[in-house]
């Protein structure tokens, strides 16, 4: 490659929006209506919502219960004023009692089109592995208007081992697409985030969701061994682990 | 104390300070998150009056949070000076917003009563201000610090130069640094949020930093934003630290989580001074903070989030810093939830940093989740610039894509410096004409060639 001696050049380097060019002090029309196309994207899917009946037909393999719940946030607007009420789920909510398994919840968080996108091909893996691992996984969950916490309010429902909550992560103006998974051994009412583990950008670009299919595998037998998730529980997958 | 005010025939009964504070200020998300906001705009108006009547100097018997339970309020207490507060001790809060906005009320009477005032006394006078009366005095204050050159002149606009990278890869970094100089940014600093608070990688960015600013001679000084700690390793390893950072907040529990508290700083504010590396001043400290966090770190005792957010200016004052900004619109809609309360705390921010005493700036910033776009962006910057902000952010195309939010643009500071008539750092001005800056073509001037950053 030539020395860079052209303003443009400098777009070799770094993928942030450098050399931009100028119409007086302002960007060119160009520039300027790609950032509002990325900041319009990035807004839908914020308000994106779930398409339950499309994930449950995808996840119908897996022949394992579902439930759909919707968190005390109720609809989108109050979701965002209040992460508290995201986090729990109403009064009086039943759900299936399955002792010690590993229950899996789907939440739209800040982006349904996130983890609508990359939830069944990462569960699609992830349950037949842990089966074989000599886990019980299952039921799943898909809860709308939900925080990550609000797993800890289904685990407690549901009796579980420990709880896998996959939620669309906060969109950027490059990825709208984007998973996060967290994990919580013996999730309950009250647990903190220093207790969970977190994969986080699972998607197309990202990890792939067969990566993050591995890694919540291998962060499930340690939990399981240690009998705890979070701060206790170091990351040291080695690079040559798989899932079968 | 309990306030009471009528409202017609309602009687309105504030238990005390805290709480009629908090009822008085204007409406945002957070306060409704911590349940303390008013009920009704009619509660909200009669704490206002409330407090318009209220002495000044009851602020100096009564906390907000008790003395006995936080560093920040000893702090408050104990450095207030009563001699610089002898000119406004009779003043009501209402007496002092009028002052205030009095011709006789200039620069230097600014100046020199910024030791005399409290954060609560100022945060009050502020909940019954509108935004122009906000922008009016805030144009008046002039907090002049000094590193490698000179911040905050009357007519001056600086700017962050702020070329974060998601892997904090130096070519990266460097890019994005030379299209923010070539684009008139980096007076106020050039400084990388990083990626990770790993040492090594600290360490891998201040020295690419200031292998960078000694190429091309540029009269700036950098900073990476990693956490105090992580910096005075880094010092202690002899890594060329210009300026130290650190988010800090308005009660010692949110100072805690954020792993810091007094002692720690100023032990960090004397290192760093140790290093005498600034040439032209010893302003060697740069400060982040921002409405919402003592509420987020659950240490915000009932206090309204602006209220606190004024008392995280105590803080920063205690250390003579060379820049310190609010990051107004970055923490979430569940404080600020769209672009009219975010306009609103920022010129409240900055009126309450500058009437402190601080080189008040601003990140003028939104994330996806709140209701903001770029309007709102340019409504607040354009206020600020008019209010004479001290400095604002520069990031490539206003995307920063390491922490995934919005800020302003190397064009918005060409745009605010332009409409509003502002121009660099003086010496900062004098190197960008000496480099052959501010064309428009696009071809890079010879003395910046990229060879010379190791972009080759």
């Amino acid at each position: 490659m030539n020395t860079p001696s052209k303003w443009r050049d400098l777009r070799r380097f770094t993928d942030a929006r450098v050399a931009l060019g100028r119409a007086g002090n302002a960007l060119p029309t160009a520039a300027h209506l790609d950032f509002q196309e990325a900041h319009a994207r990035a807004r839908d899917a914020v308000w994106s919502k779930l398409d339950t009946a499309k994930l449950e037909e995808e996840l119908l393999l897996l022949s394992l219960p579902i439930q759909r719940v919707t968190s005390q946030a109720e609809e989108r607007r109050r979701f965002l004023l209040r992460p508290d009420l995201g986090r729990r789920l109403p009064e009086g909510t039943v759900l299936p009692k399955a002792p010690g398994s590993i229950a899996l919840v789907i939440a739209d968080g800040l982006c349904a089109s996130g983890v609508q996108q990359q939830a069944p091909a990462l569960l699609n893996v992830l349950v037949p592995a842990l089966s074989k691992a000599g886990f019980t996984p299952g039921p799943i969950i898909i809860a709308e208007q939900a925080r990550v916490a609000l797993g800890d309010d289904v685990a407690e429902a549901i009796e579980a081992a420990a709880i896998v909550v996959l939620i669309g992560e906060r969109p950027g103006l490059s990825a709208t697409d984007s998973m996060g998974l967290y994990i919580t051994w013996a999730a309950r009412r009250g647990s903190n985030d220093a207790m969970r583990n977190c994969i986080s950008n699972i998607r197309p670009g990202g990890l792939s969701a067969d990566f993050a299919a591995a890694k919540a595998l291998w962060l499930l037998a340690e939990a399981r061994k240690l009998g705890a998730t979070g701060v206790a529980l170091k990351d040291e997958m080695p690079s040559t682990y798989r899932l079968t | 104390m309990a306030f009471a005010q009528h409202i017609g025939t309602t009687r309105y009964v504030f238990p005390d300070l805290k709480t009629l504070l908090a009822r008085a200020t204007p409406f945002r998300s957070g306060d409704a998150l911590a349940g303390v906001a008013a009920e009704t705009a009619e509660e909200r108006i009669a704490a206002q009056r409330a407090l318009a009547d209220l002495p000044l100097a009851h602020f100096l018997s009564e906390s907000v949070v008790p003395y006995e339970d936080d560093e920040v309020t000893r702090l408050i207490q104990d450095s207030h000076n009563k001699a610089a507060f002898a000119p406004i001790r009779s003043l009501t809060i209402g007496g002092f917003r009028d002052w205030l906005l009095a011709d006789a009320a200039d620069s230097a009477t600014l100046a020199a009563l910024a030791p005399g005032l409290m954060p609560e006394m100022v945060a009050a006078t502020s909940k019954i201000m509108r935004a122009a009366d906000l922008i009016t005095v805030a144009a008046k204050c002039e907090n002049v610090t000094r590193f490698r050159n000179t911040i905050g002149l009357k007519g001056r606009l600086s700017i962050r130069l702020q070329p974060n990278h998601p892997t904090d890869d130096p070519r990266g970094i460097a890019a994005a640094t030379l299209d923010g100089l070539l684009l008139g940014a980096g007076d106020a600093v050039i400084g990388v949020n990083p990626a990770t608070d790993n040492v090594e990688a600290v360490l891998r960015i201040l020295d690419m930093l200031d292998r960078l600013r000694l190429a091309y001679d540029i009269p700036t000084q950098s900073c990476v934003l990693a956490h105090v700690t992580t910096t005075m390793r880094a010092m202690d390893m002899g890594a060329p630290v210009d300026l130290v950072f650190q988010s800090i907040g308005g009660t010692e529990g949110v100072n805690r989580s954020f792993g810091v508290d007094l002692a720690l700083l100023a032990e960090a504010h004397e290192q760093a001074l140790s290093l005498k590396r600034g040439s032209l001043g010893q302003n060697v400290m740069y400060f982040e903070t921002g409405q919402g966090s003592a509420l987020s770190a659950d240490a915000h005792h009932g206090v309204d989030q602006q209220t606190l957010e004024a008392r995280a200016y105590a803080v920063a004052r205690r250390f003579s810093p060379l820049l310190v900004n609010s990051v107004v619109g970055f923490i979430g809609p569940e404080y600020l939830f769209d672009g009219k309360q975010i306009l609103r705390a920022g010129l409240e921010d900055h009126f309450c940093g500058k009437l402190l005493g601080l080189p008040m700036g601003v990140d003028v910033c939104y994330t996806n989740h709140a209701e903001a776009d770029q309007d709102d962006m340019d409504a607040l910057l354009t206020c600020l610039a008019a209010a004479g902000v001290t400095y604002v952010m520069g990031v490539p195309g206003a995307d920063d894509v390491m922490l995934a939010y919005q800020s302003t643009s190397f064009h918005d500071g060409l745009y605010a410096r332009a409409a509003l008539g502002k121009r660099p750092a003086p010496e900062f001005e004098d190197w960008l004409n000496r480099m052959g800056i501010g064309s428009t073509t696009d071809a890079i001037p010879a003395r910046l060639s990229p060879a010379l950053i190791g972009l080759a």
